[in-house]
């Protein structure tokens, strides 16, 4: 970034923390971009004319000479077709050397949320495969839901996988405290799969400074809203790993001595992560931005603040767990929640798809008491070990991420097995529904 | 001359002015960006610095720039045009506004000053009146919406003249009064009021003695909402307040709803939006819509708006109550607006209460919760603000200030139970912990003598104990074993089942069983309850649980089908032969 004429330069910094600076300015605007010492640093406070700068790749060696450029304007990026199929870092900037910079119109990034009367309602069933989220979580376009999973689950590939499968005109990836292994998946699993034309990637790696990862989201769905209201796309954003995020932002208000509050994290966590998530819409004119996301837990910890406060907005949550019965990683029936999908389940699926879902984790959970039975030494009824049998076969054919077939083919697999291990009256269904589909 | 003042400090949206004139607490005022103004309030005065927060993103403001203060509270505008709207927590008419996205310092007219009303009489020359006496009425959608004189206006005035019955817009005036010096004032159709002040037309405000019907069993049956009365329902994410909230909207006996969408989803409201336009109100056949008002600032609209949503909405409640009308405010969640003063409390570097939240927590919520309430007005009618707030405890844990401070002051506890909800037992509503204080009220418990049935609050005693015994003696299995009990205690629990499968659990999404009239709650407890006062002979565990299952799965599908339909006696016959159960209907 050069230095223009216009632009107010500072040389005496008043303070300075590990992720902020502080210098005497005038003129400066609320959340203005500035160079400090070469590095991007963002306004964040002004008291009188001392103006305190988020400086996103840390402060080490800055000294208090340090020249201070102000730009004069908040965050943006260009947007065009010249995003497609390309890999930036948090600034907007090329990876791997490459030098073009993008063409395009600039846009703000961070800018503001719909009006909630001009939102349509979600409206359109999206396809991955998966039985643990077609049929008992199906997921809807201009949803937001994260998976919980804990740092040693496979989430990256489930999530790369449902994105590969999903119908959709755009992939934006925003990856937030990536490994470096995990962002080179990524990219062979889009190349491999022939899909650059549609990806769009904004990555800080474990590599890069951790407050940089602030920008990710922001410029990820900017680049979103470009393609879903400009051009009435449906976008697909994948934001990885919102914890990292959220350490993040715990870094920078920590350093600005704010009271912290649960675990550590800002008081305004919550609004924090919902002017992210709430850019989750369906467009009145046809274009979608639905995201998903990642969470890691720690050891599965969902009262910890950070997936608390996701829980809180997101339009469910999809818990990954590995199934001891079988051996496979599932989408866990119980704790898993698409709160959408009542908009499109028996409607754009067969009708019995809502009573054969409930009845069928209902049996699951009684299988799961039949267990603490069993761990606990009691003796089983008949009715316990069919629903032991019935908890294995399930989990194997249905829940196991690994299995891909469509939402009917789903449909009567799960009655093949009510008829396999079930009286009709102990599977509970209405007659209308038993009546036809009862095997 | 208005107070003038220049930007000193910038923290996100607090924002420090050097005033140059007096301020005051909670006074509005405008902070000019460019071409745009930004709505503020002042939260905190030392000296001549006002600490104000601004309504909206402070994006590029810079120290020096000018603020503007209007020397009056945040007023909402009262008249007819309110019904039907969708306003953010500002008031601002959210149909009306151009374009996708929200603009800032773009604010909307809450009425539309162009529509004709048809404007009736109430008052003649010569009447006295005071503030809240109906000077005349207008249509308003089904409802008779009352032209009163202003909240504002003190003591006695005498009527000079009213309007003639005829079309009129919302500025006209319709009446001119004089006060007690002679002194000649207007009347039109609005008046502004300012939220965070309660309105209190009315001679006085009984204990709510009656109940206000849910379609909810578990509301209705076991644990009542009085009409006027207070209530909230904690509970963690994913447990069901909001499709239970919605419930309410949708089945309440009130005359209008108002709910607050205050920092939580946008697509819950658009819910909202696109359902209610369809649906009938069951009670007068007319569209949902028409007797609701949304006031919405989801959780990606500015923060600061979020406290102001909820006293919006209470005072728009409180209006029309002032009608003669029965209403019901729904808030979803409270804890959003908590947290909003806790953003607030903190940059102002407060000293910070439990939780980091502001040390006064308790008192804003316990003088919120009392503006509810069921009055007696002036003319002798009565008009309610019945209040459901829902809470969103961290963590799910009751154990937090948010929680504990309502639960000082609401009447009703409806605690969302984690693993009901997780055991897909919707309603999630803990049939153990959760009361309704009301029941326990003597003029509650006459109410339902009559209206019900003679002794009913009796029978719903019964059940609870049912439940509750049925509890221990689920405990009492889980230690000992299926078989390590005596026969007696799966009976018990399996008759616990039964209430919790027909009566507490109710699904929301299906068309029958969604709502069930108070007749029809009667007939399901006291048959429910003569099956609970039987026992029949079993010879072993096995055979008594599948005599539940087999009763609670034909007892389910006879709360699918439409009340005393052909469906309906097929399925109460098949009950009555199973348990041997005379029909006595
Ligand atoms: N009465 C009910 N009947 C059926 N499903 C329900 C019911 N209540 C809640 N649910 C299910 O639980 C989900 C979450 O409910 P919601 O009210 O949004 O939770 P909360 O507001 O407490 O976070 C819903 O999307 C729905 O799938
Ligand atoms: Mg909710």
């Amino acid at each position: 970034m050069e230095k223009k004429a216009f632009q107010k330069v500072y040389t005496q910094l008043q303070a300075i923390t590990k992720a902020t600076i502080a210098v005497k300015a005038q003129g400066i605007g609320n959340d203005e971009l500035a160079i400090v010492g070469g590095r991007l640093a963002q306004v964040v406070r002004i008291i009188g004319d001392m103006v305190t700068l988020q400086v996103f790749s840390g402060t080490e060696g800055i000294a208090t000479n340090t020249e201070v450029i102000f730009l004069g304007e908040p965050p943006t990026l260009n947007v065009s077709d010249d995003l497609v199929g390309r890999f930036f870092d948090a600034y907007g900037k090329p990876f791997f050397g490459e030098k073009r910079e993008i063409r395009g119109e600039k846009r703000e990034i961070g800018g503001p949320s719909v009006n909630p009367y001009r939102r349509k309602q979600p409206s359109d069933y999206i396809h991955t495969g998966i039985a643990g989220i077609d049929l008992n979580n199906a997921l809807v376009t201009g949803q937001k839901i994260p998976f919980f999973a804990n740092p040693d689950q496979p989430y990256n590939q489930v999530m790369a996988m449902v994105a590969l499968r999903a119908k959709v005109d755009k992939i934006i990836l925003g990856g937030m405290g990536l490994s470096n292994d995990d962002f080179l998946y990524f990219k062979k699993m889009f190349e491999n799969a022939g899909v650059l034309d549609r990806i769009i990637c904004f990555v800080n790696t474990t590599e890069q400074p951790p407050v940089e990862r602030l920008l990710i989201p922001d410029m990820a769905l900017a680049a979103a809203e470009y393609f879903a209201v400009d051009k009435n796309e449906n976008v697909l954003v994948l934001l990885t790993d919102m914890t990292q995020y959220a350490d993040a932002l715990s870094i920078v208000s920590n350093r600005m001595d704010q009271i912290p509050s649960k675990d550590s994290m800002p008081g305004s966590l919550y609004s924090d992560l919902a002017k992210i998530y709430e850019k989750a819409v369906q467009l009145p004119e046809g274009g979608s931005i639905t995201i998903i996301a990642v969470t890691t837990l720690n050891e599965g910890d969902i009262t910890h603040a950070v997936p608390d406060n996701t829980g809180y907005i997101t339009e469910g949550q999809l818990f990954l767990r590995k199934d001891s019965d079988t051996g496979k990683v599932i989408v866990d029936p119980f704790r898993s929640l698409s709160r959408l999908k009542q908009l499109v389940i028996g409607k754009q699926t067969r009708e019995d798809h809502p009573q054969v879902m409930n009845a069928a984790v209902r049996l699951y959970a009684d299988a799961a008491n039949a267990k603490t039975k069993l761990e606990n030494g009691f003796e089983l009824s008949d009715y316990d070990k069919r629903c032991l049998d019935f908890a294995k076969d399930y989990a194997e054919k249905l829940l196991a991420v690994d299995v891909n077939i469509d939402s009917t083919e789903m449909l009567d697999k799960t009655w093949d097995l009510f008829s396999k291990y079930f009286k009709k009256e102990e599977v509970r269904i209405k007659d209308e529904f038993t009546s036809k589909y009862w095997k | 001359m208005k107070t003038k003042g220049k930007v000193t400090g910038i923290i996100a949206n607090l924002v420090i002015v050097e005033v140059d004139g007096p301020v005051s607490q909670n006074e509005i005022c405008f902070v000019s960006l460019g071409e745009v103004k930004l709505m503020a309030e002042v939260i905190k005065i030392t000296g001549s610095r006002a600490f104000i927060q601004v309504f909206e993103s402070t994006r590029g403001l810079k120290t020096g720039n000018v603020v503007e203060f209007e020397g009056h509270m945040l007023e909402v505008s009262l008249g007819p045009g309110i019904l039907s709207s969708i306003y953010d927590g500002l008031q601002n008419n959210l149909k009306t506004m151009d374009g996708v996205f929200l603009k800032r310092g773009e604010y909307t007219s809450p009425l539309n000053p162009d529509t004709e009303w048809n404007f009736k009489p109430l008052a003649k020359a010569g009447d006295t009146v005071k503030a809240g006496s109906y000077l005349g009425e207008v249509p308003e959608n089904n409802l008779s919406h009352k032209i009163m004189l202003p909240f504002k206006f003190r003591g006695n005035y005498t009527v000079k003249s009213v309007a003639d019955e005829g079309s009129y817009t919302v500025n006209h005036v319709i009446a001119v009064v004089v006060d007690e010096h002679g002194g000649e004032h207007d009347v039109t159709m609005v008046q502004k009021w300012a939220v965070k002040l309660p309105i209190t037309c009315y001679k006085n405000k009984p204990r709510p003695f009656r109940i206000m019907e849910t379609g909810v069993r578990i509301f209705d049956t076991f644990n009542p909402m009085a009409e006027g009365g207070t209530g909230f329902i904690p509970g963690p994410f994913g447990s069901g307040k909001t499709v239970l909230q919605h419930a309410l909207a949708k089945q309440a006996e009130a005359d209008v709803i108002i709910m607050a969408a205050c920092g939580e989803r946008a697509n819950e409201v658009v819910e909202i939006f696109v359902e209610f336009p369809e649906l009938n109100d069951p009670r007068t056949g007319r569209k949902l819509m028409e007797r609701t008002i949304i006031v919405c600032n989801t959780s990606n609209m500015p923060v600061a708006a979020r406290e102001a949503s909820v006293y919006t909405a209470m005072t728009l409640g409180e209006y029309y109550r002032a009608m003669g009308l029965k209403t019901l405010l729904l808030a979803d969640s409270t804890s959003r607006w908590a947290q909003a003063l806790r953003e607030m409390s903190n940059r102002l570097e407060e000293l910070p209460g439990a939780d980091a939240f502001p040390m006064d927590l308790s008192a804003v919520i316990s003088n919120f919760y009392s503006r509810a309430g069921y009055v007696e007005l002036e003319n002798d009618k009565s008009g309610s603000v019945t209040f459901i707030g829902t809470v969103s405890p961290a963590g799910g844990n009751l154990k937090e200030p948010v929680t504990e401070s309502t639960k000082k002051v609401a009447r009703c506890f409806y605690a969302l139970s984690q693993a009901r909800a997780d055991s897909k037992r919707y309603p999630a509503v803990d049939p153990v912990d959760s009361y309704s204080k009301y029941l326990e009220y003597p003029e509650i418990q006459e109410y339902l003598n009559e209206t019900v049935e003679d002794r009913w609050h009796e029978k719903v005693a019964e059940s609870k104990n049912i439940i509750l015994r049925g509890k221990e003696a689920a405990e009492q299995i889980n230690i000992l074993g299926d078989d390590g009990v005596p026969l007696e205690y799966h009976d018990r629990f399996w008759k616990s089942e039964l209430i919790d499968f027909i009566i507490l659990q109710q699904d929301a999404f299906d068309k029958t069983d969604s709502s069930t009239p108070m007749e029809r709650q009667k007939y399901m407890l006291n048959l429910v309850l003569e099956i609970c006062r039987r026992s029949p002979e079993f010879e072993n565990f096995e055979e008594c649980a599948s005599y539940y299952t087999d009763l609670i799965n034909i007892m389910k599908q006879l709360n699918y089908s439409e009340y005393g339909s052909e469906k309906f006696m097929n399925y109460e016959k098949q009950i009555l032969d199973k348990t041997g159960i005379k029909n006595n209907n």
